[in-house]
C-alpha cells in the first residue's frame, strides 16, 4: 500500500494516560493523528476481546496505556492489563499477526510529553511494519 | 470442574478449512470457569479464526452461540433452528458436550476446539489442579480429604513410597506428595491411628476398569 497511514487504537486509562493525553494537548505537543484514543476507566478494564476485535476491525496497531507500576488508581489494574496484553500478543502470533503491533505502556497523568512520544513512536513502528495482514486482506 | 485447554489454532484451522459456514458453540459451565470455552472464549476464537482464514484468502462465516450446557439433550435441542445455517460445528465444550452434539446432529461434522484435561479445582485464580479421577468408590473419608488416586502419581493405597522427599513427589518438585498431605491432615485431625489401618488393594472395576460406566436412576428415568 502506498501512502500507508497506520490506524492506531490507544486504550487510555482515565486517571493517568487519558489525562496525560489531555496534558499533551494543553502543552500544544504535536502527536500523529493516526492515534485514536479510547478512554477506559482503568487499563484493567481492557479485555482480550477488545484487543483482538480492534485488529479484526482493521487496526494496524493497538496499545494499552495505564498508570505507572505501583500507581494504578485501582491498585493493580495496570498489572492485570499487562498480563492480558502479553497473552493477546501470543494469540496474535498464532493468528499470523505480528505481536509487536500490540503494546502495553505506562505513564503518569503529568507526562504529556511521554504520551506524545509514545504516540509518535508507535505510529512510526507500525508504519515500518506496514498495514496489518487483516487490513491488507480486507483491501483485496 | 472438568478442565480443558484450547487446541492450537493451526489444528482448528485444518478442521474448518473445507467448510463455508461454521457454528462455534461454547458452554456456560466447566469450560467457562476454566476460561477455555465460555462465551468470551467463543468470541476470541471466532475472531482469531476469522482473521486467520481472511489472511489465507478464504472467506468463512463463523456463527457464535453459547449453550448453558452441552451435556444435556434439552440444551442441545435449542440448536435446531440454527443448525441448517451451518456446514459444520466446532464445540468448545468438554468431550461430553462434543459427543452429545455429534449424536444429535448426525449429518453435521462436529469438531472439538479444546482438549479436555482433568476433573479439578481452582488452587487460585488462573490455576487449576487435578483432584478427582472418578474412581467410583470414594475413600476421601479415610484419607483426611486428600485423594491418593488423583494426587499420588502411583495411586498408592498405603503410601508414601520411598520417593517422597520434603513433601514432594519424586516425579516433579511441583507435585506435592499426596501421602505427606494425608499424613499432615490426619495429624491435624488427631487421627494418626488411622494411618496404621492397611487399605486393601483397590477394586478398579467401578473406576472404569470394566468398561464405560452408566448410572440409571429408576425413580427419574422413564
Amino acid at each position: 500500500m502506498e501512502n500507508f497511514e497506520p490506524v492506531i487504537v490507544a486504550f487510555c486509562c482515565h486517571y493517568c494516560a487519558y489525562t496525560a493525553a489531555d496534558m499533551a494537548g494543553s502543552q500544544r505537543l504535536p502527536y500523529p493523528t493516526n492515534v485514536k484514543i479510547i478512554r477506559i476507566p482503568c487499563s484493567g478494564k481492557i479485555d482480550a476481546l477488545h484487543l483482538v476485535k480492534a485488529f479484526e476491525k482493521g487496526a494496524d496497531g493497538v496499545y494499552v496505556a495505564g498508570c505507572l507500576e505501583g500507581d494504578c488508581h485501582f491498585k493493580n489494574g495496570n498489572t492485570k492489563a499487562a498480563r492480558r496484553v502479553a497473552y493477546v500478543k501470543q494469540y496474535l502470533e498464532e493468528i499470523g499477526i505480528e505481536g509487536e503491533r500490540l503494546e502495553m505502556v505506562n505513564m503518569s497523568a503529568g507526562m504529556g510529553d511521554r504520551f506524545a512520544q509514545t504516540a509518535t513512536e508507535m505510529t512510526e513502528k507500525i508504519r515500518k511494519l506496514g498495514p496489518s495482514p487483516i487490513r491488507a486482506a480486507m483491501a483485496v | 470442574m472438568i478442565t480443558a485447554e484450547r487446541k492450537p489454532l493451526e489444528e482448528l484451522i485444518q478442521y474448518i478449512k473445507p467448510f463455508k459456514r461454521i457454528l462455534l458453540l461454547g458452554c456456560n459451565e466447566c469450560v467457562t470457569v476454566c476460561a477455555a470455552g465460555g462465551r468470551k472464549e467463543v468470541g476470541l476464537l471466532a475472531s482469531g479464526l476469522q482473521m486467520a482464514m481472511l489472511k489465507a484468502g478464504s472467506n468463512i462465516e463463523i456463527r457464535q452461540h453459547t449453550l448453558e450446557r452441552q451435556c444435556d439433550p434439552e440444551y442441545v435441542e435449542e440448536l435446531v433452528p440454527m443448525i441448517d445455517g451451518a456446514d459444520a460445528i466446532m464445540s468448545m465444550a468438554c468431550g461430553c458436550g462434543v459427543q452429545q452434539l455429534a449424536m444429535r446432529f448426525k449429518d453435521k461434522p462436529v469438531f472439538p476446539a479444546v482438549n479436555t484435561k482433568f476433573m479439578g479445582a481452582s488452587e487460585k485464580q488462573g490455576v487449576w489442579a487435578e483432584r478427582c479421577q472418578g474412581c467410583g468408590n470414594c475413600l476421601l473419608g479415610a484419607t483426611g480429604g486428600i485423594c491418593p488416586i488423583a494426587r499420588c502419581a502411583k495411586q498408592l493405597m498405603n503410601g508414601p513410597c520411598g520417593g517422597s522427599t520434603s513433601g514432594k513427589c519424586e516425579i516433579s518438585e511441583d507435585v506435592e506428595c499426596a501421602w505427606q498431605l494425608i499424613w499432615d491432615r490426619l495429624k491435624a485431625l488427631n487421627l494418626t491411628d488411622r494411618y496404621l489401618d492397611i487399605m486393601p488393594a483397590k477394586d478398579w472395576r467401578p473406576a472404569g476398569g470394566s468398561g464405560p460406566r452408566k448410572i440409571i436412576r429408576e425413580d427419574l428415568a422413564e
